[in-house]
């Protein structure tokens, strides 16, 4: 179970997107898990096979707890590694030199000059994750045969206490992609039969519902054993209709959800030695520009102001690095990525604030187009693992629904909180004269541990500096 | 488009857009932003809908006399 998030301590599954013996690649979205805030597809951290899962659908585990068996491919690597979920860059297991390099086509022969292999076994000991190298042919001139592979398969499942079983099982077993050390034996001496594998696989089937693909997520159980009946069932960008969610349910997530920001924000301001500032953007540059540029544009492709503000606050915490980035025990750990995490309202109450990856190297258009898909996805509770875990700086716009200005609480381990007040026109004095311009209040909530006012004034000036050129954001 | 259809797509595109909006019980004066609590982004998403739902595409310079439901209606009606 990885930590979606510095607050969270334990999640439930919700939902598993593989199933055992299914391939995987690091960054495949494998299960989908519930925190006290939203529903997040976690990804795998390595690549492999799923040997087996370990965490049922409903249950609610502590952060660190192993979710399944990835068996490394190309495999015979001893025993099973264990997903290894806080680390983020998962070390890749020592001393496995592939001998057969990555080949998404699994007709090519490999050019290892190991034991003859047909194309159909190779595909499945590469389905299976074994090494076609590492094991001895018995077929003729000792080319390698399916048996072979499946041999290798069960030896490798039994792990070391090696499982008692016959043939026949072990076949079945391996084609299903069931580890036979997870199947209880009825036969003598507690061996596995065919009997109990088909039970197995039985289980199995009930308990993970055959799933196309995470984009095609459409639960299958009866109700009482769904436990988030919100899931979106439809394409993700569409929101869950909570209309159609039994209100204790909306009652209790929504009550979850307001714990979980209690316990981050009173982490925040016992933590956090805050100091705020605030200033007027000048925007009508900015939205004269948007304006023209929208009049020429289909509604799907027109910007909002947010999108420049946004883009405007990632560019700001490159030349003010003093507010992008984590403290946490170390000190001070500034972040060379600006992970814009944007502060996204729930309807149904609370709010969330998953990131949008490298937003100020982003064309603007680029940036909206991955706003429009991240607030539908958060309203919708389907975030990926990464955008809930890593933003390194925060942005609120709640001027959006009418504030003229919001001093954030920064999420720790952040050192800063932006906040955009509500574009408006306004009075505006310059050289003598007064006019009406489109202006904004931008504030900063940032750490003192990290940086001071003049620095904080700085980068709130540079968003300003940036918005009177739009067209280079 | 007559009334009818014309209030038929604001009711439709508005419940995919904000299905906790129980329309029945929604003055047609509520302002959208405001009363509804739509954002920029909720709002896009709604002349979106309305776009591919009645093939009427309304201009950013007519954003204010669609502020209500009334006024979307009405636009709808009119351009429709």
């Amino acid at each position: 179970m990885p930590s979606l998030g510095a607050d969270m301590e334990h999640g439930k599954l919700v939902e598993w997107l593989v199933k055992p013996g299914d391939y995987v690649r690091r960054g495949d979205l494998v299960a989908v898990v519930d925190t006290d805030k939203t529903v997040m597809d976690v990804e795998s951290f390595q690549e492999g096979v799923v040997a087996d899962l370990l965490v049922g659908i409903g249950e609610t585990v502590p952060v660190g707890t192993p979710l399944a068996v990835i068996t490394q491919t190309p495999a015979e690597v001893g025993a099973p590694v264990r997903e290894a979920p806080p680390a983020r860059a998962p070390s890749k297991a020592a001393g496995v030199t592939p001998r057969v390099p990555e080949a998404p086509g699994p007709e090519v022969p490999g050019p290892a000059a190991g034991p003859p292999v047909a194309p159909p076994v190779r595909h499945l000991a590469h389905r299976l994750g074994v090494d076609t190298g590492s094991i001895q042919g018995t077929g003729r001139d000792g080319a390698i045969t399916r048996a072979d592979v499946e041999h290798a398969v069960a030896a490798r499942t039994g792990g070391a206490g090696r499982v008692r079983s016959s043939p026949r099982a072990r076949r079945l077993a391996a084609e299903l992609g069931i580890g036979l050390s997870t199947v209880t034996g009825t036969g003598p001496d507690g061996a596995v039969t065919v009997a109990d594998v088909q039970r197995a696989a039985a289980g199995l089937e009930g308990a993970v519902p055959e799933i196309p693909g995470p984009e095609l997520a459409v639960p299958e159980l009866p109700a009482p054993e769904r436990p988030v009946p919100e899931l979106p069932v439809t394409e993700p960008t569409v929101p869950a209709p909570v209309t159609g969610k039994p209100p204790s349910e909306a009652r209790e997530r929504v009550a979850s959800l307001r714990r979980a920001i209690g316990a981050l924000m009173t982490r925040s301001k016992q933590t956090i030695p805050h100091y705020y500032l605030s200033t007027t953007l000048d925007l009508r540059t900015a939205v004269e520009w948007m304006q023209s540029v929208n009049a020429h544009r289909p509604v799907a492709g027109r910007l909002v102001p947010s999108a420049l503000l946004l883009k405007a606050a990632a560019l700001a915490a490159r030349d003010v690095p003093e507010v992008n980035g984590f403290y946490d025990d170390g000190g001070f750990r500034p972040s060379a990525a600006v992970h814009l995490g944007v502060a996204v309202a729930l309807r149904q109450g609370g709010l969330v604030a998953p990131a949008i990856h490298d937003a100020d190297t982003l064309p603007l258009d680029v940036l909206m187009e991955q706003l429009r898909d991240l607030v539908g996805r958060a309203r919708a509770g389907r975030l990926l693992r990464a955008e809930m875990a890593d933003p390194t700086l925060t942005v609120t716009n709640l001027g959006d629904l009418g504030v003229d200005s919001v001093y954030g609480v920064i999420y720790p381990p952040q050192v800063a909180m932006v906040g955009f007040g509500r574009v408006m026109e306004q009075p505006w004095a310059q050289n003598g004269l007064l006019g009406v311009r489109h202006a904004a209040i931008a504030t900063l909530s940032a750490d003192h541990r990290v940086s001071d006012g003049l620095r904080g004034g700085r980068y709130l000036a540079r968003i300003n500096e940036l918005l009177q050129e739009p067209e280079h954001l | 488009m007559n009334e009818q259809d014309a209030r038929a797509a604001v009711h439709a595109a508005i419940g995919a857009v904000a299905p906790d909006v129980d329309l029945d019980d929604v003055d047609e004066d509520s302002r959208l932003r405001q009363d509804l609590e739509l954002d920029s982004l909720d709002f896009l998403r709604l002349v979106e809908t309305i776009d591919t739902a009645t093939g009427v595409d309304i201009p950013e310079r007519d954003y204010p006399a669609v502020a209500t439901i009334k006024g979307l209606i009405g636009y709808l009606t009119a351009h429709g």
